[in-house]
């Protein structure tokens, strides 16, 4: 009886080390894939609902775009994804984005999340993984 | 009357800000929310106290923006309320006009001292780029009363020109998840009191460098907390002079409003020690 205790203990102590290694990904806090599926469908909506941003995307494939910043948004918050898409200098080429227009896909971005429940230090997390994306967006 | 001509040269700057805004984009929101930064003392953007790199309002490229604030200092002995108005065009240059008012409680006595500024910005951007973004600015002061200055030993009682370079940093999600914001700011300056009591003295009468520092944390619901430290000269023998400091609650409702509280510890100021007390600014950005 003694020795199915300490291996239960031990199996115990064991779990609990584990999970303690393994901290909450901003991917976890994001909601993970179900989540970040979310955050990007919001996101679709609030571009496509903007009138100063809604033309880039008039000739969007939609569906294309939707799994590709799923795949972007997993890769950059530690999730277990690969991106697949473009380089962001080929998908904004030819597009003359300026910093206005930079800022306010970040707002919609921002918007998004806080419909989805994204806390406010969860939300600056993601945007200062992807602010350095910025360069290879605008302008070109 | 002594007041005319900073009103013609508010009359002039809001003219031409009006026909800069009629001619190109008016739309200045192409920033994000408190990039601003709040308008300090002497009407240039940055803190309460000190001027940072950030270029008033939320004008971007091809953008332009119009503010007017007003700020009440109350301490022990003195009041001062400041006045103003400031202008952006493309987040890269500002021009402001202020009118400081400084009386010393239950006297007459009202120093009101003009301040012109000027800000460019060098390089960077303060939440993009790993290199802070730099400014340089001047405020050109002219002091509408200068008895006082006179009085009390100021070599230039009439004008005086600051000069300072910044550099301003916003460190995404650093602190815990909140943005964390620094600011550095190196001033070349003669003048006593910000110029209230003129420019140059009897101690010294060169320009003297002087390092203003800010930190601010941006928390949720457009509120930020900051606290600011800034060295002044000490050029009149008559009178010693002490850096200021404060710490302040900055609120940003929206675009078009900013709120600003602090508790200033002004040191000592014209024979009066320890002077310390409320400091309360509201700034209204126009598109």
């Amino acid at each position: 009886m003694t020795i199915i205790i300490k291996q239960m203990l031990a199996v115990a102590a064991l779990s609990a080390m584990v999970s303690f290694a393994q901290a909450d990904t901003l991917y976890d806090d994001l909601g993970g894939q179900q989540g970040v599926a979310n955050i990007v469908d919001d996101f679709i909506t609030e571009i496509s609902f903007d009138k100063n941003i809604y033309p880039f995307f008039k000739n969007t494939d939609i569906e294309r775009l939707r799994t590709k910043l799923q795949e972007q948004f997993c890769m950059v918050s530690n999730g277990p994804c690969e991106y697949t898409g473009d380089t962001m200098e080929a998908v904004h080429a030819g597009m003359q984005i300026d910093k206005s227009q930079f800022n306010r896909v970040v707002e919609l971005l921002q918007n998004a999340m806080t419909s989805q429940g994204v806390s406010y230090a969860d939300q600056n997390r993601l945007i200062q993984r992807l602010a350095p994306m910025r360069p290879a967006i605008i302008h070109r | 009357m002594k007041n005319s001509s900073y009103l013609t040269s508010v009359r002039t700057m809001t003219s031409v800000a009006a026909g800069l805004m009629m001619a190109l984009s008016t739309h200045a929101d192409g920033r994000l929310i408190a990039t601003s930064g709040v308008t300090q003392v002497e009407g240039s953007a940055g803190g309460g106290l000190v001027p940072w790199a950030l270029i008033t309002g939320y004008s971007e490229e091809n953008q332009t923006s119009v503010s007017a604030f007003h700020t009440l200092t109350d301490v022990q002995d003195f009041r001062m309320t400041v006045d103003g108005i400031g202008f952006s065009y493309g987040n890269r240059f500002e021009l402001t006009a202020a009118q400081q008012r400084f009386e010393l409680k239950g006297t007459a006595v009202d120093i009101r001292q003009e301040i012109y500024g000027a800000k460019y910005k060098i390089s960077g951007d303060a939440i993009y780029t790993s290199m802070p973004q730099l400014a340089a600015g001047i405020q050109y002061k002219r002091l509408i009363d200068g008895e006082i200055a006179d009085a009390v030993g100021a070599k230039d009682s009439d004008t005086g020109t600051d000069f300072y370079v910044s550099a301003t940093k916003v460190h995404l999600a650093a602190l815990g998840g909140y943005h964390l914001l620094w600011n550095a700011t190196l001033r070349a300056t003669k003048a006593n009191q910000m110029g209230l009591l003129g420019y140059g003295g009897d101690d010294n009468n060169s320009y003297k460098l002087v390092p203003e520092l800010s930190a601010l944390v941006l928390l949720d619901e457009g509120l930020a907390v900051g606290a600011e430290y800034r060295y002044k000269p000490d050029n009149l023998s008559a009178f010693k002079e002490d850096r200021f400091a404060d710490v302040f609650v900055a609120y940003f409702p929206n675009k078009n409003l900013n709120l600003t509280v602090a508790w200033a510890d002004l040191g000592s100021i014209a024979g009066s020690e320890d002077q310390s007390g409320l400091y309360a600014s509201i700034t209204g950005y126009f598109k």
